[in-house]
């Protein structure tokens, strides 16, 4: 009974209701939400964001924050196209694009390590220049003309079923990232050094290695999102992704994964992904505008932050009036 | 407890993926449960949505006006949906949206010929009609294309309006709407042919730029073009909220009547450039005429009286019969020269 408690007063018992509540939401709204096409629509939708939703949860645990994924998914993107209109074959054109990714994570996460600047700041910067950079490789044009097996692996499914193709790299990824995180010794040292930075480096954890290799493995992810991204539109565009870290950041912030780092897991994260799916899948075919969608993301962004911080204030003036009345502040 | 947490997303992941293959089909129809598409079969079931490149847009506002009557002769639904700025991955969405709902048709003017196409062919797949208008898509995912008038003859008609301005002399530029819109380039291209004939020697395309339809980003991107070419002397926006947009920017440097401005305009927008000589003549057709027929020809396809083949024809209500010529195509005629002569005859 006690650990049901436990269960059920966690964050994590928290988002399955909200989860529950979207799908209802959603079935009210029409009744094609339950549908297995409009699922795996919904869920084709959401594989970039949910990929970047990966490595940002291990950002946030270490006490960072990279606001600059999507623009490196959208400069991957260009980057893409430019180079499939220059002749290079798709496959070296990837290659060259997760180079990219990776070296604009490195230069995050340079500046934030060598130079000690806070990673808020760079990483806005880094979220003006990057999508500026991508303006710059394409101007006002576009690429549009892949190869038809490229669009198909962004677009459909696996052949005899309604699984995109996205999902599977997307569950490839986060099975790597949920054993990496919770039982290894790398997760581990992600865990203290959110914590606490200086008590992680007293304790022989190279604080700054870890976080740079956490910036590059953001970049990386990004470009991947990116290439996954051009492939479903079959478009390299500049303004591709525009706004998407609003929803990234929702996503883990909402999955229970403390701003302030140190706490969180995968398991909410993944939650409060298909949350934020179904609720933005169910909008929409209440003919809910982008726009609108929007409202409703940053309401819940702001419920993430402030939800755990109220109830930590509620404890507190609960066991400060049970002190005051002369108990003890054992809990029941 | 932890391990079952732990459990918790991996766990969901697999359920997601079990329910994903079970409602597996080849082309994924909605799994039972779900009321199966009667729209799709219905002869009498017209809910047909216009996916315009944006919404707000008052050139394809009015298309929805004469889609509306079109659907009231035709006791037929009518609705728009759209993005807010006119991209093209964003009306992908849309499109999914409106396959999800099953609608009967999807009528689309595209803001990219390629990139609408694999979430237009997968409608198409769960039996939806697509009709494409103003912008066309990729011929294979769509079944009848409806133009407003051949596109030769607007691009043609643009420069020879101009060249007759400038009397074939001096620097011109182009203000287009999205790098990627189908008809802007299909227009573009005539209109560089047309240049490159003899009697227009005179006169030398410096630039085109894109203005995205957005009203802010043409404003700015003229007065770049009136700064950095000094001798600019006549500028072609075929787009309606580009031509209205240049209009304003040359006033506000006071270069009206100094550049030549035409393009593609509606007479409502147009009427005070025209009057005070910014403008001297500019074309168009009449977009309430281009939504109508295009829900016509939605409604043709719904009820099977075409596929889109050439050579068929089908009602088109006030138009009076339309034949489908070659590659699917629908054209709604030629397009009108609105000048100060004409231009009060016209609300739109």
């Amino acid at each position: 009974m006690k650990r049901l408690r436990t269960f059920l007063s966690s964050w994590e018992a928290l988002l399955v209701v909200l989860l529950l509540l979207a799908i209802v939401l959603g079935s009210s709204l029409s009744p094609y939400f339950l549908t297995g096409f409009n699922v795996s629509s919904l869920t084709r939708d959401l594989m970039e964001k949910a990929i970047m939703a990966l490595s940002m949860t291990l950002i946030i645990i270490a006490g960072e924050i990279d606001l600059s994924v999507a623009s490196t998914l959208g400069l991957a993107s260009v980057i893409l196209g430019a180079t499939w209109n220059a002749g290079v074959p798709l496959w070296l054109g990837m290659i060259i694009v997760l180079v990219v990714g990776a070296t604009a994570g490195a230069l995050n996460g340079l500046l934030v390590t060598r130079l000690g600047l806070p990673s808020l700041v760079v990483t806005l910067g880094t979220l003006a220049l990057y999508r500026g950079l991508a303006y710059v490789v394409l101007g006002d044009q576009a690429v549009s003309d892949f190869p038809a097996a490229f669009t198909t692996f962004g677009f459909g499914s696996v052949p005899g079923t309604l699984i995109p193709w996205p999902f599977v790299v997307f569950v490839l990824l986060a099975l790597v990232f949920m054993g990496v995180l919770h039982w290894s010794w790398i997760g581990r040292q992600i865990y203290a050094v959110g914590n606490n930075k200086e008590a992680a480096r007293f304790a022989g954890i190279r604080v700054a290695r870890l976080k740079l290799m956490l910036f590059v493995l953001s970049g990386l992810l990004a470009a991947l999102a990116g290439i996954i991204f051009t492939a479903r539109f079959s478009s390299a565009r500049p303004d591709n992704a525009l706004g998407f870290e609003l929803d990234v950041i929702t996503i883990v912030l909402l999955g229970g994964v403390n701003i302030f780092g140190g706490r969180g897991t995968l398991v909410g994260v993944i939650l409060s992904l298909f949350i934020i799916g179904a609720l933005r899948n169910a909008l929409g075919l209440a003919n809910v505008s982008g726009d609108i969608q929007n409202i409703v993301v940053g309401a819940l962004l702001v419920f993430s932050v402030l939800g755990p911080n109220v109830a930590q204030y509620i404890q507190a003036a609960l066991t400060r009036r049970r002190l005051a009345a002369g108990g003890s502040t054992k809990k029941v | 407890m932890k391990k079952l947490f732990h459990g918790l997303g991996p766990g969901f992941i697999v359920f997601l993926v079990l329910v994903l293959a079970a409602c597996g089909g080849s082309a994924g129809g909605p799994s039972g449960g779900a009321p199966s598409g009667g729209n799709t079969g219905g002869a009498n079931n017209l809910n047909i949505a216009f996916l315009p490149k944006a919404i707000n847009n008052p050139y394809f506002d009015t298309a929805a006006t004469g889609a509306k009557n079109a659907a009231g002769e035709l006791k037929g639904t009518f609705k728009q949906v759209g993005p807010s700025t006119a991209s093209a991955s964003e009306q992908v969405t849309w499109i999914n949206t409106l396959t999800e709902q099953h609608v009967s048709a999807i009528v689309v003017s595209a803001n990219d010929p390629n990139a609408l196409a694999p979430a237009l062919k997968q409608a198409i797949a769960q039996g939806i009609k697509v009709v494409s208008y103003d912008s066309d898509v990729a011929p294979d995912a769509r079944q009848v294309f409806v133009n407003q008038a051949n596109s030769e003859d607007i691009g043609r008609i643009e420069v020879q309006v101009l060249g007759k301005e400038l009397n074939y002399s001096g620097q011109i530029a182009i203000l287009s709407a999205a790098s990627t819109a189908t008809n802007q380039n299909a227009w573009i291209g005539f209109m560089k042919d047309e240049l490159s004939k003899p009697q227009y020697k005179g006169m030398s395309l410096v630039k085109v730029v894109y203005g995205n339809d957005d009203d802010q980003t043409s404003f700015n991107d003229t007065l770049n073009l009136l700064q950095a070419y000094p001798n600019l002397k006549g500028i072609i926006s075929p787009t309606t909220v580009g031509i209205a947009a240049a209009a304003r920017a040359i006033e506000s440097v006071n270069k009206g009547g100094k550049v030549a401005l035409t393009g593609l305009g509606t007479p409502n927008q147009m009427r005070k450039y025209v009057k005070d000589g910014t403008v001297q003549s500019f074309a168009l057709w009449d977009p309430g005429q281009l939504g109508y027929l295009a829900y016509y020809a939605a409604a043709a396809l719904i009820q099977g009286k075409i596929t889109g083949k050439p050579g068929e024809s089908f009602d088109a209500g006030k138009l009076g019969t339309k034949m489908i010529g070659a590659n699917g195509v629908v054209l709604l005629g030629p397009p009108t020269v609105f000048d100060k002569s004409n231009i009060d005859q016209f609300n739109f």
